[in-house]
């Protein structure tokens, strides 16, 4: 026998380390997602039974990944309508999986060789990715599949951390499922030729995880964790799985920089800070060592990519021993190298911001009048929020106020809120 | 093999009836490229927009359906194993250079007439 808390403690480990394993070898067996989702879910709640008496195998995703395998095979041998279904277009990967549906299942130790060896192959995860992030599929979609398939969250939780009903969740999840099976969207690695696409679209699926949990669009609290932890759980399997890229190194240092000072962006009552008045004592210093430690890898390594740059100017935000000694100027003419390879408005605005400090507030003021006119931000809460601060920078209180004004319309985050709130009411009388 | 329709989306059509062979020419070059490599079923070239007429319960308008900057302004049929593959053909349409696009669309069924009921 083994104790409860053990065996739960090794299957909550299991899930949150080898779902992804697990599901992609049944995947390749069941030839469906929906049932290698029901059979991986399966062979979870039956390790809970029988680990507490068998003991927790010495391979868990083996004995999972077999399990949950057998029962797609029976599955499919059993019911006629999983055997006329549609199936997934699984493109071969080798000898290791021989276990055709419909075919006999091989000897148990035979089984059980395979299993561990496609536990082994890193690529099945890769494609679970890439299928789940495949550019066919709205973003929306990409980021619930990605939390369900590869991440192995509930759907009841994926509706929660993006504040939709379960329902309304369920069918954005079962509508991208059937698309994949009647567009035919395969299971396999992107050619070469589309590599750079696919990863850019697997890549903003992590960042977009990781931006909404850092600062909930909306709700009460600014940073949802799970979603942060997932981003980062997801970057480090993709760094795992594609050792060579500077994109995903670059995203991997831009989540660590970012997330380095997460315990100092709010106060203890849930106040927003601004970099300005946080405390740099307590940021996560080996991480933001890590962190600078890949920029540098990635700048020596070729032209820096989008991640690597916004990374590069996140870190050396945090480099500075304080707010005041902060490298400006660098940090504008990284900011022109991060327009260069992503001409983006966001990118245009976020770039004010050191240019205020590098060339005055009226200089950084007429770029901001210069985006707001352009129309494509207008709607942007933070473009309103820069332009109130730099307006009551120069001494145009009346104008800030309503700049802050609009910038609360359009804001939902209840520490954001508050924060804009403050700086209104901080405003001398005009 | 799956089908996939894909649709042409572009300003107009240039296929006008007075076409001359250079304003088709990028077009029909495509269009042989595809049929030479046998992943075209059928294709249909549609005259410009000018030419269509739409037909709601209401009424009868002149002109494309949806009052857009794009027209459906021609479609193909291709055979490929999946997604990517018909992706891969559609965007060598050379209109996806010109400042329109093209849509994939997996085929559900289809229906051709058989040659002993056409009338002369």
């Amino acid at each position: 026998m083994t104790d409860a808390a053990t065996v739960e403690a090794a299957i909550a480990d299991a899930h949150r380390r080898e779902w992804a394993r697990v599901l992609a070898a049944t995947v390749r067996v069941s030839r469906d997602l929906d049932l290698a989702e029901e059979c991986v879910q399966d062979a979870y709640a039956s390790a809970l039974r029988t680990w507490p008496g068998a003991g927790v195998p010495d391979n868990p995703a083996a004995w999972l990944t077999v399990t949950a395998r057998r029962r797609a095979i029976d599955a499919i041998r059993h019911d006629a309508a999983l055997r006329t279904r549609l199936p997934l277009l699984v493109e071969p990967a080798g000898e290791t999986d021989q276990a055709a549906p419909g075919e006999p299942a091989a000897d148990p130790a035979q089984e059980q060789a395979a299993a561990s060896l496609s536990a082994v192959l890193p690529d099945e995860r890769l494609r679970l990715i890439f299928i789940c992030c495949h550019p066919a599929l709205a973003q929306e979609a990409q980021v619930a599949l990605t939390l369900r398939l590869v991440c192995g969250v509930a759907v009841p939780d994926i509706a929660r951390a993006f504040l939709v009903s379960e329902p309304t969740m369920a069918a954005r999840i079962t509508r991208a499922k059937k698309k994949i099976s009647v567009a035919r969207i395969p299971y396999r690695l992107p050619r070469a030729a589309e590599l750079d696409d696919r990863l850019a679209a697997a890549l903003a699926v992590i960042h977009l995880l990781f931006t909404a949990g850092h600062t909930a669009p909306s709700g009460a609290s600014l940073v949802r964790r799970d979603l942060v932890d997932q981003a980062l759980h997801l970057t480090r399997m993709l760094r795992e799985l594609m050792p060579g890229s500077a994109d995903v190194r670059g995203l991997q240092a831009l989540l660590l920089v970012t997330d380095a000072r997460r315990a100092t962006r709010t106060d203890a009552d849930g106040r927003l800070l601004r970099l300005s008045e946080q405390d740099r004592s307590k940021w996560d210093a080996g991480a933001l060592a890590a962190a600078h430690e890949e920029i540098v890898g990635c700048l020596r390594a070729g032209p820096p990519g989008r991640y690597v740059l916004q990374a590069a100017i996140a870190s050396l935000y945090a480099e500075a021993p304080s707010y005041d000694h902060t490298d400006w100027a660098q940090i504008v003419a990284l900011y022109d190298r991060l327009l260069e390879v992503w001409p983006s408005p966001v990118v245009a605005l976020n770039r004010t911001v050191p240019l205020a400090m590098v060339a005055g507030p009226q200089a950084a003021l007429a770029e901001v009048e210069r985006l707001n006119a352009d129309g494509r931000l207008s709607g942007y809460q933070y473009l309103h929020a820069i332009r109130a601060d730099l307006l009551s920078r120069l001494g145009r209180a009346a104008e800030a106020a309503d700049a802050y004004r609009q910038a609360l319309a359009l804001a939902a985050n209840e520490a954001e809120r508050a924060f804009l709130v403050g700086q209104l009411g901080g405003l001398p009388a005009f | 093999m799956a089908q996939y329709a894909i649709l042409i989306y572009a300003h107009d059509s240039a296929h006008a009836l007075d076409a001359t062979a250079e304003d088709t020419e990028t077009c029909d070059q495509h269009s042989d490229e595809l049929a030479a490599s046998g992943s075209m079923i059928t294709a249909y070239a549609l005259t410009p927009r000018d030419m269509a007429t739409s037909v709601r319960a209401d009424a009868i308008t002149d002109g494309p359906f949806l009052d857009s900057k794009e027209v459906v302004a021609g479609f193909y049929v291709v055979e490929a194993p999946d997604l990517d593959a018909a992706l891969a053909i559609a965007r060598l349409n050379p209109v996806v250079r010109d400042g329109g696009g093209v849509e994939v669309r997996p085929v559900h069924s289809s229906y051709t007439r058989p040659e002993e009921q056409a009338t002369a």
